[in-house]
Protein backbone atom coordinates (compact mmCIF):
# COMPACT_ATOMS: atom_id res chain seq x y z
CA UNK A 1 0.00 0.00 0.00
CA UNK A 2 1.25 3.32 -0.87
CA UNK A 3 -0.44 5.74 1.34
CA UNK A 4 0.27 9.57 1.05
CA UNK A 5 -1.26 12.85 1.92
CA UNK A 6 -4.05 13.72 0.51
CA UNK A 7 -4.02 17.05 -2.11
CA UNK A 8 -4.52 20.22 -0.31
CA UNK A 9 -3.36 18.54 3.22
CA UNK A 10 -0.66 20.77 4.79
CA UNK A 11 2.72 18.46 4.25
CA UNK A 12 5.79 19.89 5.83
CA UNK A 13 7.79 16.57 5.38
CA UNK A 14 7.41 16.94 1.99
CA UNK A 15 8.06 20.49 1.87
CA UNK A 16 11.20 20.24 3.37
CA UNK A 17 12.28 17.97 0.78
CA UNK A 18 11.30 19.97 -1.81
CA UNK A 19 13.88 22.92 -0.60
CA UNK A 20 16.43 20.71 0.02
CA UNK A 21 16.79 19.23 -3.22
CA UNK A 22 17.91 22.58 -5.15
CA UNK A 23 19.99 23.05 -2.05
CA UNK A 24 21.81 20.17 -4.01
CA UNK A 25 21.65 21.26 -6.81
CA UNK A 26 18.84 18.95 -8.33
CA UNK A 27 16.58 21.66 -10.39
CA UNK A 28 13.10 21.84 -11.14
CA UNK A 29 11.77 19.94 -8.65
CA UNK A 30 8.15 20.23 -7.37
CA UNK A 31 5.25 18.63 -5.70
CA UNK A 32 7.61 16.60 -3.38
CA UNK A 33 5.05 14.71 -1.17
CA UNK A 34 5.95 12.21 1.73
CA UNK A 35 4.30 9.02 2.42
CA UNK A 36 4.31 5.75 3.78
CA UNK A 37 5.03 2.14 2.58
CA UNK A 38 3.60 -0.64 3.88
CA UNK A 39 4.39 -4.11 2.74
CA UNK A 40 2.14 -7.36 3.19
CA UNK A 41 1.16 -10.62 2.28
CA UNK A 42 -2.37 -11.82 2.15
CA UNK A 43 -4.54 -14.33 1.09
CA UNK A 44 -7.38 -12.86 0.10
CA UNK A 45 -6.24 -9.37 -1.21
CA UNK A 46 -10.04 -8.24 -1.59
CA UNK A 47 -9.88 -7.18 2.73
CA UNK A 48 -6.76 -4.66 1.81
CA UNK A 49 -9.09 -1.55 0.93
CA UNK A 50 -10.83 -2.39 4.06
CA UNK A 51 -7.55 -2.56 6.28
CA UNK A 52 -6.59 0.85 4.50
CA UNK A 53 -10.03 2.35 5.14
CA UNK A 54 -9.96 1.10 8.92
CA UNK A 55 -6.46 1.40 10.04
CA UNK A 56 -3.55 1.22 7.65
CA UNK A 57 -4.51 5.00 6.43
CA UNK A 58 -6.69 7.88 8.13
CA UNK A 59 -8.67 8.65 5.12
CA UNK A 60 -9.94 12.30 6.15
CA UNK A 61 -6.57 13.25 5.66
CA UNK A 62 -4.35 10.28 3.25
CA UNK A 63 -4.85 8.80 0.24
CA UNK A 64 -4.14 5.01 -0.28
CA UNK A 65 -2.80 3.10 -3.49
CA UNK A 66 -2.38 -0.68 -3.67
CA UNK A 67 -0.33 -2.18 -5.63
CA UNK A 68 -0.11 -5.94 -5.83
CA UNK A 69 2.96 -7.62 -6.48
CA UNK A 70 2.78 -11.12 -7.92
CA UNK A 71 6.11 -12.31 -6.44
CA UNK A 72 5.78 -12.17 -2.73
CA UNK A 73 9.36 -12.43 -1.41
CA UNK B 1 -17.80 12.24 41.14
CA UNK B 2 -14.88 9.80 40.12
CA UNK B 3 -12.64 10.42 37.24
CA UNK B 4 -11.13 7.51 35.40
CA UNK B 5 -7.62 8.28 33.54
CA UNK B 6 -6.41 5.71 31.10
CA UNK B 7 -3.34 4.69 30.97
CA UNK B 8 -2.19 2.88 27.63
CA UNK B 9 1.31 1.20 27.35
CA UNK B 10 3.17 4.57 26.70
CA UNK B 11 1.31 7.07 28.02
CA UNK B 12 3.33 9.30 30.37
CA UNK B 13 1.31 11.85 31.46
CA UNK B 14 -1.37 9.38 33.16
CA UNK B 15 0.00 10.52 36.78
CA UNK B 16 0.06 14.07 36.58
CA UNK B 17 -3.80 13.78 34.75
CA UNK B 18 -4.80 11.73 37.67
CA UNK B 19 -3.52 14.32 40.12
CA UNK B 20 -4.93 17.06 38.42
CA UNK B 21 -8.29 15.06 38.76
CA UNK B 22 -7.74 14.81 42.14
CA UNK B 23 -7.55 17.98 43.19
CA UNK B 24 -11.26 18.23 42.47
CA UNK B 25 -13.07 14.61 42.84
CA UNK B 26 -12.19 11.03 42.86
CA UNK B 27 -9.93 9.58 40.34
CA UNK B 28 -8.44 6.47 39.58
CA UNK B 29 -6.53 4.36 36.63
CA UNK B 30 -8.03 2.48 33.72
CA UNK B 31 -6.21 0.05 32.41
CA UNK B 32 -6.05 -0.58 28.72
CA UNK B 33 -6.90 -4.15 28.43
CA UNK B 34 -9.80 -3.72 31.00
CA UNK B 35 -12.99 -3.40 29.70
CA UNK B 36 -14.48 -2.01 32.59
CA UNK B 37 -14.94 1.68 33.44
CA UNK B 38 -15.44 0.76 37.24
CA UNK B 39 -18.44 3.29 37.59
CA UNK B 40 -16.62 6.45 36.68
CA UNK B 41 -18.53 9.67 35.87
CA UNK B 42 -15.76 11.21 33.42
CA UNK B 43 -12.99 9.95 31.46
CA UNK B 44 -10.01 11.33 30.85
CA UNK B 45 -7.50 10.03 28.12
CA UNK B 46 -4.09 11.43 28.55
CA UNK B 47 -0.68 12.64 27.06
CA UNK B 48 2.27 10.39 25.74
CA UNK B 49 2.60 8.02 22.90
CA UNK B 50 0.03 5.47 23.16
CA UNK B 51 1.39 1.92 21.68
CA UNK B 52 4.30 3.79 20.18
CA UNK B 53 2.13 5.97 18.14
CA UNK B 54 3.30 3.21 15.50
CA UNK B 55 1.35 3.74 12.38
CA UNK B 56 -0.29 6.82 13.01
CA UNK B 57 -0.66 8.58 16.56
CA UNK B 58 -3.56 7.23 18.17
CA UNK B 59 -4.01 4.86 15.55
CA UNK B 60 -3.54 1.53 17.24
CA UNK B 61 -4.16 3.28 20.86
CA UNK B 62 -8.18 3.28 19.45
CA UNK B 63 -8.59 -0.12 19.03
CA UNK B 64 -7.78 -1.03 22.53
CA UNK B 65 -10.23 -3.14 24.80
CA UNK B 66 -10.86 -0.41 27.21
CA UNK B 67 -11.64 2.44 24.40
CA UNK B 68 -14.50 0.22 23.02
CA UNK B 69 -16.02 0.99 26.25
CA UNK B 70 -15.09 4.68 26.45
CA UNK B 71 -16.26 4.71 22.88
CA UNK B 72 -19.69 3.33 24.27
CA UNK B 73 -19.53 5.48 27.34
CA UNK B 74 -18.82 8.61 24.92
CA UNK B 75 -22.01 7.94 22.81
CA UNK B 76 -24.16 7.31 25.54
CA UNK B 77 -23.42 11.03 27.02
CA UNK B 78 -20.54 10.44 28.83
CA UNK B 79 -17.69 13.30 29.09
CA UNK B 80 -14.37 12.27 27.75
CA UNK B 81 -11.73 14.57 28.15
CA UNK B 82 -8.36 13.47 25.18
CA UNK B 83 -5.35 15.80 26.29
CA UNK B 84 -3.04 15.46 23.50
CA UNK B 85 -2.06 12.33 22.57
CA UNK B 86 -5.64 11.64 23.81
CA UNK B 87 -7.06 14.21 21.40
CA UNK B 88 -5.29 12.54 19.00
CA UNK B 89 -6.91 8.91 20.12
CA UNK B 90 -10.36 10.26 19.58
CA UNK B 91 -10.14 11.86 16.69
CA UNK B 92 -8.61 8.19 15.43
CA UNK B 93 -11.48 6.28 17.31
CA UNK B 94 -14.39 9.17 15.09
CA UNK B 95 -15.60 10.69 18.70
CA UNK B 96 -14.07 14.00 17.58
CA UNK B 97 -14.11 15.83 13.86
CA UNK B 98 -10.58 16.29 12.12
CA UNK B 99 -7.09 14.94 12.44
CA UNK B 100 -3.93 16.21 13.90
CA UNK B 101 -0.93 16.31 11.42
CA UNK B 102 2.64 17.07 12.18
CA UNK B 103 3.33 20.45 13.81
CA UNK B 104 4.11 23.10 10.27
CA UNK B 105 7.55 23.70 11.69
CA UNK B 106 8.52 19.74 11.91
CA UNK B 107 9.37 20.42 15.22
CA UNK B 108 8.77 19.45 18.35
CA UNK B 109 7.28 22.58 20.48
CA UNK B 110 7.54 22.72 23.99
CA UNK B 111 6.03 26.11 25.50
CA UNK B 112 3.55 27.83 27.29
CA UNK B 113 1.02 29.17 25.32
CA UNK B 114 -2.59 31.20 25.76
CA UNK B 115 -5.51 29.97 24.94
CA UNK B 116 -8.89 31.45 24.68
CA UNK B 117 -11.99 30.17 26.10
CA UNK B 118 -14.48 30.26 22.91
CA UNK B 119 -17.03 27.85 24.25
CA UNK B 120 -17.91 28.08 27.64
CA UNK B 121 -21.02 25.92 27.72
CA UNK B 122 -19.37 22.24 27.53
CA UNK B 123 -18.97 20.55 30.61
CA UNK B 124 -15.65 21.04 30.33
CA UNK B 125 -15.74 24.63 30.46
CA UNK B 126 -18.36 25.59 32.54
CA UNK B 127 -15.94 27.26 35.34
CA UNK B 128 -14.84 29.80 32.38
CA UNK B 129 -16.11 32.66 30.80
CA UNK B 130 -16.36 33.36 27.13
CA UNK B 131 -13.35 35.28 26.31
CA UNK B 132 -11.25 34.02 29.05
CA UNK B 133 -7.29 33.52 28.25
CA UNK B 134 -5.75 30.43 30.19
CA UNK B 135 -1.94 29.97 30.30
CA UNK B 136 -1.28 26.18 29.35
CA UNK B 137 2.06 24.21 27.98
CA UNK B 138 2.12 22.52 25.03
CA UNK B 139 4.26 19.42 24.39
CA UNK B 140 4.28 17.81 20.76
CA UNK B 141 5.41 16.70 17.34
CA UNK B 142 1.94 16.27 16.00
CA UNK B 143 -0.46 19.17 16.92
CA UNK B 144 -1.69 21.02 13.98
CA UNK B 145 -5.42 20.52 13.44
CA UNK B 146 -7.06 19.78 10.59
CA UNK B 147 -10.63 19.58 9.77
CA UNK B 148 -11.96 19.18 6.40
CA UNK B 149 -14.37 22.54 4.95
CA UNK B 150 -17.11 22.34 6.55
CA UNK B 151 -17.13 19.41 9.43
CA UNK B 152 -16.20 21.90 12.17
CA UNK B 153 -19.25 24.00 13.05
CA UNK B 154 -17.56 27.17 15.24
CA UNK B 155 -19.74 26.57 18.42
CA UNK B 156 -17.39 23.26 18.40
CA UNK B 157 -14.35 25.40 18.44
CA UNK B 158 -14.37 25.05 22.63
CA UNK B 159 -9.91 26.75 22.92
CA UNK B 160 -8.55 28.64 20.25
CA UNK B 161 -4.77 29.97 20.77
CA UNK B 162 -4.36 33.64 21.57
CA UNK B 163 -2.73 35.75 18.58
CA UNK B 164 0.42 34.91 18.17
CA UNK B 165 0.28 32.10 20.59
CA UNK B 166 -0.29 28.97 17.40
CA UNK B 167 2.72 26.51 17.97
CA UNK B 168 1.83 24.23 15.41
CA UNK B 169 -0.17 25.71 12.34
CA UNK B 170 -3.22 24.32 13.38
CA UNK B 171 -6.03 25.79 10.99
CA UNK B 172 -8.02 28.72 12.27
CA UNK B 173 -6.11 28.71 15.59
CA UNK B 174 -7.95 25.64 16.65
CA UNK B 175 -6.72 24.87 20.14
CA UNK B 176 -9.61 22.45 21.52
CA UNK B 177 -12.57 20.91 19.81
CA UNK B 178 -16.17 19.03 21.16
CA UNK B 179 -18.15 16.83 19.42
CA UNK B 180 -21.42 17.55 18.37
CA UNK B 181 -23.26 16.96 21.76
CA UNK B 182 -20.69 19.13 23.31
CA UNK B 183 -19.70 15.69 26.27
CA UNK B 184 -16.28 14.90 24.01
CA UNK B 185 -13.24 17.35 24.13
CA UNK B 186 -10.18 16.83 22.86
CA UNK B 187 -7.45 19.94 23.55
CA UNK B 188 -3.26 19.58 22.67
CA UNK B 189 -2.20 21.91 25.44
CA UNK B 190 -1.48 20.21 28.52
CA UNK B 191 -3.86 21.74 31.40
CA UNK B 192 -2.90 18.67 33.90
CA UNK B 193 0.31 20.09 33.66
CA UNK B 194 -1.04 23.75 34.98
CA UNK B 195 -3.06 22.88 37.95
CA UNK B 196 -0.74 24.80 40.67
CA UNK B 197 0.98 28.08 40.73
CA UNK B 198 4.05 26.94 41.68
CA UNK B 199 4.84 25.37 38.27
CA UNK B 200 3.63 29.55 36.31
CA UNK B 201 -0.12 28.73 35.99
CA UNK B 202 -3.30 26.68 37.79
CA UNK B 203 -5.36 27.88 34.70
CA UNK B 204 -5.17 24.05 33.47
CA UNK B 205 -7.24 23.43 36.73
CA UNK B 206 -10.58 25.17 35.42
CA UNK B 207 -11.26 22.34 32.69
CA UNK B 208 -10.88 19.18 35.48
CA UNK B 209 -12.94 21.65 38.26
CA UNK B 210 -15.75 22.09 35.12
CA UNK B 211 -15.84 18.45 34.84
CA UNK B 212 -16.00 17.85 38.54
CA UNK B 213 -18.83 20.30 38.50
CA UNK B 214 -21.22 17.69 36.48
CA UNK B 215 -23.61 16.09 38.19
CA UNK B 216 -22.27 12.57 39.81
Amino acid sequence: MLIRPKAGILDPQGQAVERALPALGFEGVANVHVGRLIELDVEDASQVPQMCERLLANPLIEEYEVVELEDAA
Amino acid sequence: MKFGVVRFPGSCDEVDALMACRRFADADLLWHGDRDLSGVDAVVVPGGFSYGDYLRVGAIARFSPLMESVIEFARAGGPVLGICNGFQVLCEAGLLPGALLPNDSLRFVCRQVEVIVENPGTPFTRACEAGDTLSIPVKHTTGCYYAPPGTLPDEQVVLRYAPGHNPNGSMDDVAGVCNVGGNVMGLMPHPEHAVDPLTGSADGGRLFESLAMVPA
